[in-house]
């Protein structure tokens, strides 16, 4: 039987600090998002596969006008904050808050520069969730 | 087996729109009133409504911007066509382009001989935070919107990565926004329908006004390189570079190609028409192009038997001012990577190469998002008959294109017009 692959339980692997991707027993392609089927024989034969969270910056912005999740959170138009595409050392590409940037320059963000995976806690009581970060590799 | 092709011809005999902007006291069906008028007093040669067999209507969310769902049916109900058939096309920002897509169609398999397509949105009753969410889920909420993306960060992300691949500036798409208010300053349904220098010039008389210190701008540069005329919203988009929340509709009628004429001496043939769909931004192979705009080009020019050195004006989806310059190289106007250089060098202006939205875009017209796609083809409706007025292009032209692009083109539409 088919493994579940769900977003779901990419979210449950980021609570648990872990980044996890979907990979398909028939063709070995890896999948980041998570995807239950393999777009390329149709397989839905897939197996969970934890990436090194490792990886490379795609491009970015710097936000000064936000979600209202990210308002919430504390950010605004003098607290900007940075989100991204991070393409994985494993391949795929996903799109994921960067932290610990200088904001003030942006012009001086590197694309390219080596990030590795954080874990973000956002939201209270039961809107509380863990989300997808990266942050300069050390 | 299908040949990529209509069954039979299907023509524009009528558009309309509202002027573009904030109604208060307006909600969509009032809208879609107005624009359906205009559209039924621009038919040369007169129509009866009830020859209207159908309505396909663009909208992205009536829901969340009115608390209303189910919105065909009551769009038909205030024009006054039910019991015809009504429905609603949801593709974001391309869903008016969308609808039109599906008006032809209807039209071309011979089911209908006459529809009416129409785009309507009503942004303005909500406060900014929720606009800025209803159209995040235009995105993948799951994926993308949950990390704090929103569609100027979208965009924006691909102004850095375009910056980054062919050394572009802030400059260079300021000079896209500065090019399509002129534009607009010379439509009446332009929202904000101002050079920047005369938007300048005010903001400078209300700092006078109010005791505030005199701005030291002295050109339109000036003004929007300052984050006090122009403040950032996701670096390096900075407001004047985002379209206006808005609210509009537009109407156009479609025939069948044999009875074009028993409506107007001067129809807009359909002779293209494509459309694609794609991924989450960051599952795709580029980010200095949008691939379904691509394909839908493709389809299009194939379609009509064209190259884009015959399109002699287009309206493009300048949701940001980089999404123009990205419309510009996708359609094949100018090569990947010099549609910033071109911009610079005026060849998008009326006066240039290749006019670029010469009603004055998203940017300067407004974007009401379902509405914005039928918008475009007004213009096109008025280039191609020598309407346009001030702006109307010289030497006139009887081919134009629309490009219509969903959320960061998960969908877009590509549609080609000739006048015969």
């Amino acid at each position: 039987m088919a493994t579940d692959i769900t977003s779901y339980d990419f979210y449950v692997g980021l609570t648990q600090h872990k980044l996890m991707a979907s990979r398909s027993l028939s063709t070995g392609q890896l999948f980041l998002p998570p995807r239950p089927l393999d777009p390329k024989d149709m397989s839905t034969e897939m197996e969970w596969v934890e990436l090194s969270g490792k990886g490379k910056l795609l491009t970015f912005t710097v936000i000064y006008v936000g979600t209202s999740a990210m308002i919430a959170a504390g950010y605004d138009r003098k607290n900007p904050y940075c989100v991204g595409i991070v393409q994985t050392d494993e391949g795929p590409a996903i799109s994921a808050q960067i932290m610990d940037l200088d904001l003030s320059h942006p012009e001086l963000i590197q694309i390219g520069m080596p990030l590795e995976v954080v874990y973000l806690e956002r939201g209270e009581g039961e809107a509380k969730k863990t989300f997808l970060g990266f942050k300069p590799a050390a | 087996m299908a040949q990529g092709k209509l069954s039979r011809g299907v023509a524009v005999v009528g558009a309309g729109m509202t002027k573009f902007g904030s109604f208060r006291c307006k909600t969509s069906r009032e809208l879609f009133v107005t624009a359906f008028q205009e559209m039924l007093a621009s038919v040369d040669k007169g129509v009866d409504p009830k020859q209207i067999e159908a309505l396909f209507i663009g909208n992205f969310s009536s829901d969340l911007f009115e608390t209303q769902s189910h919105t065909a049916p009551i769009m038909a109900d205030w024009v006054g066509l039910t019991p015809r058939p009504a429905v609603r096309l949801e593709d974001a920002c391309a869903s008016s382009g969308v609808a039109l897509r599906q008006g032809i169609l209807a039209v071309a398999s011979g089911v209908y001989d006459m529809v009416l397509v129409g785009g309507i949105e009503k942004m303005t009753d909500l406060p900014g935070d929720k606009v800025t969410d209803a159209l995040g889920i235009a995105a993948d909420t799951i994926y993308e919107t949950s990390t704090g993306f929103t569609f100027p960060g979208f965009y924006a992300s691909m102004a850095t990565a375009y910056m980054h691949a062919y050394g572009a500036t802030p400059q260079t798409f300021m000079k896209v926004g500065m090019k399509n208010h002129e534009n607009g300053s010379l439509n009446d349904k332009a929202q904000f329908g101002q050079r920047i220098s005369a938007i300048m010039e005010a903001r400078k008389a209300s700092a006078v006004k109010k005791g505030l210190p005199m701005p030291t701008w002295q050109t339109e540069l000036d003004f929007l390189s300052d984050d006090r005329g122009n403040p950032m919203v996701a670096w390096p988009m900075r407001l004047f570079d985002c379209s206006p929340v808005s609210d509009g509709a537009a109407a156009l009628l479609l025939v069948s190609e044999e009875l074009a004429r028993n409506f107007t001496d001067a129809p807009l043939h359909v002779i293209g028409t494509g459309q694609a769909s794609d991924g989450a931004l960051h599952s795709r192979s580029t980010l200095t192009s949008i691939p379904a705009a691509r394909a839908a080009a493709q389809e299009a020019y194939r379609m009509a038997g064209v190259t884009v050195n015959d399109i002699q004006v287009a309206e493009v989806h300048d949701c940001f001012t980089i999404a123009e310059i990205i419309a510009t190289e996708d359609l094949g106007f100018f090569a990947p990577g010099t549609g910033g250089k071109a911009a610079e060098a005026g060849e998008t202006a009326r006066t240039g190469s290749h006019p670029i939205n010469t009603s004055g875009g998203l940017k300067s017209k407004g974007h009401p998002v379902g509405a914005s796609g039928a918008g475009q083809v007004n213009e096109i409706w008025k280039q191609l008959r020598g309407t346009a007025g001030e702006r109307q292009l010289p030497g006139n032209p009887s081919i134009g294109l629309t490009h219509n692009v969903g959320g960061t083109g998960q969908t877009c539409t590509v549609h080609i017009f000739e006048r015969r």
